[in-house]
């Protein structure tokens, strides 16, 4: 699609389009859980939820239900203020994020004539904004685990620490390369730079699949979920939540996993480029929901590491064979121009 | 293996087969190595691949291993000692019971009340038998001291019940004489469950 073809975006548009998202998106992340349950259970050769409603679908009520009607507990000698406020802002940075990134394919609402755009704010420095985002999403469990006065949430803090603050070394080293070959940080740029057909990932395997292991790590998934590792810390950071407070962590954990799919799927998997038989819209929810389903496969599959194998990681083998992939990137472009 | 190898208790002497494993490298360069070949292995996606298995295994191919409790259950083995059963005699109709009193006698933990009396033929018959099942302990000394098989263990297990009383009549655990036909004979002892060949399996080792 030609840029230039577009209507104008207004107001109006930007308006629905973040009404859109946030509705969706938070509907799609309680979803998730659900999905979450049904996948690992088939994995496991279980059944999951299947008996509210039908296949167990209005499971999704009846959890939200539960997590509105509990009382929301708020520890005698947590600092208040901060405890109510870190679950917020978990959720908040994951659907400011989500603001940036190409989510659903734009459209026109008929009769009232309102451009609806893909994405709710196309600036053009999108990847830095949804990565700064992210990043900063790291105050929630940060922010929770000091505020709750409990050890468990001072360990889950403390990882949250490392792992968070190490992993955004690599996911921007990693993605740094795309940046230099497209030469430009915004999404539509990106998605226009594979419209040949031709996927980034063809040309960065190894971008790709470090990035994949940062986005994990960054959105607290299982190979790397040391924050809340129930085994070993209880729940970590949010030991001490209840009731809604814990469910917007999950909310915003989930719209994070969205986050992460939709990049990946932008950046490295030919975004939402028609693709032989197949169109644009569905390309992309195919791909984000396969990222999605990949996540839900890896918790089925893989065990957890252990914070200090996870540092190795990070530091000993990522993140040098990032600065070498992002060395190795630039020479070959200056050879070629 | 003989019995004579069998009874050898003596571990400093037996041959032991040592698995062969790799030394843990002491160089740079090893560990290096080790590194390489651990990360350019396909094991994590072996690991991958066999959940996706089970999964297709348990949607399209009927392996799903989930018993759905309240609606199916189990098939559960004779020896097991659940709430007793009195059992009828399948040519009269008559209960087996011939109010010996044995039971009563043997029970350790005083559980089992009876009384009888002669009937118009002067045969015994049982007036009243309860079982307190606030005291029974299940043991089934009632069951093995028997001569007629008339009081079993039944294979019924749920007995969450407001009342223990709801159990513990002699018409409760009395066969219905409408289901006569459906009657289990009390299969001894030492009876296998009838589930046993569904639950033989291979050891782990095989996969």
């Amino acid at each position: 699609m030609d840029a230039t073809h577009l209507p104008e975006v207004t107001a109006a548009g930007v308006i629905i389009k973040a009404v859109l998202i946030l509705a969706v998106i938070a509907a799609i992340a309680g979803f998730g859980t659900y999905i979450e349950r049904k996948i690992l259970a088939f994995m496991q050769r279980r059944y999951g939820p299947q008996h509210v409603g039908p296949y167990g679908l209005l499971q999704l009520v009846a959890d939200g239900i539960k997590l509105f009607t509990k009382e929301d507990i708020i520890p005698q000698h947590a600092n208040k203020i901060i405890f109510a406020v870190a679950p917020v802002i978990t959720a908040a940075t994951a659907f400011i994020a989500l603001a940036a990134v190409p989510v659903f394919p734009d459209f026109t609402i008929p009769f009232i004539d309102v451009y609806v755009p893909s994405i709710a704010s196309d600036i053009n420095i999108g990847i830095l904004f949804v990565l700064g985002m992210m990043a900063a999403g790291l105050y929630g469990p940060l922010l929770a685990g000091m505020a709750q006065a409990n050890k468990w949430g001072i360990i889950g803090s403390a990882r949250t620490a490392i792992q968070f603050l190490s992993y955004e070394v690599v996911t921007g080293l990693s993605i740094l390369a795309p940046i230099m070959m497209v030469g430009s940080l915004s999404f539509v740029d990106f998605n226009d730079y594979q419209a040949d057909g031709t996927w980034l990932v063809v040309y960065q395997p190894v971008a790709f699949i470090l990035f994949l292991i940062a986005g994990f790590a960054e959105t607290n998934r299982t190979p790397f979920d040391l924050l809340e590792h129930e085994a070993e810390i209880i729940s970590g950071y949010v030991t001490e939540y209840s009731g809604m407070r814990w469910g917007l962590f999950f909310i915003g954990e989930y719209a994070n996993m969205i986050t992460i799919g939709v990049i990946a799927s932008v950046v490295f998997l030919g975004g939402y480029n028609d693709f032989w038989i197949f169109p644009g819209w569905l390309m992309i929810i195919g791909k984000i929901a396969f990222s999605f389903f990949f996540m839900l496969w890896v918790r089925a599959a893989w065990p957890h590491v252990r914070p200090d194998q996870l540092m190795w990681l990070c530091w000993k083998v990522l993140m040098p064979l990032a600065v070498v992939n992002v060395v190795i990137t630039g020479i070959v472009i200056m050879l070629v121009q | 293996m003989s019995l004579e190898q069998f009874k050898n208790r003596n571990v400093g002497t037996q041959n032991y087969k040592t698995l062969d494993l790799d030394h843990t490298p002491v160089t740079g360069m090893g560990q290096f190595k080790q590194v390489v070949s651990r990360t350019f292995k396909p094991e994590l996606f072996v690991g991958l691949w066999v959940t996706f298995r089970e999964m297709i295994n348990a949607l399209f191919r009927g392996k799903m291993h989930t018993t759905q409790y309240p609606f199916e259950k189990l098939p559960i083995s004779p020896r097991y000692r659940a709430i007793h059963d009195m059992l009828r005699l399948l040519e009269s109709g008559h209960y087996r019971c011939i109010g010996c009193g044995l039971c009563e006698k043997i029970c350790i933990s005083n559980c089992i009340t009876m009384d009888t009396q002669y009937d118009e033929n002067q045969r015994k018959e049982v007036s009243e038998y309860t079982i307190n099942f606030g005291r029974c302990i299940f043991c089934g000394y009632c069951a093995e001291v028997c001569p007629e098989l008339a009081i079993v263990h039944g294979p019924r297990y749920e007995t969450a019940s407001e009342q223990r009383a709801s159990f513990s009549l002699f018409e409760d655990m009395l066969t219905p004489i409408d289901q006569l036909n459906l009657q289990q004979e009390y299969q001894g002892f030492g009876a296998i469950s009838p589930n046993a060949d569904e639950n033989i399996k291979k050891t782990p080792l095989a996969y």
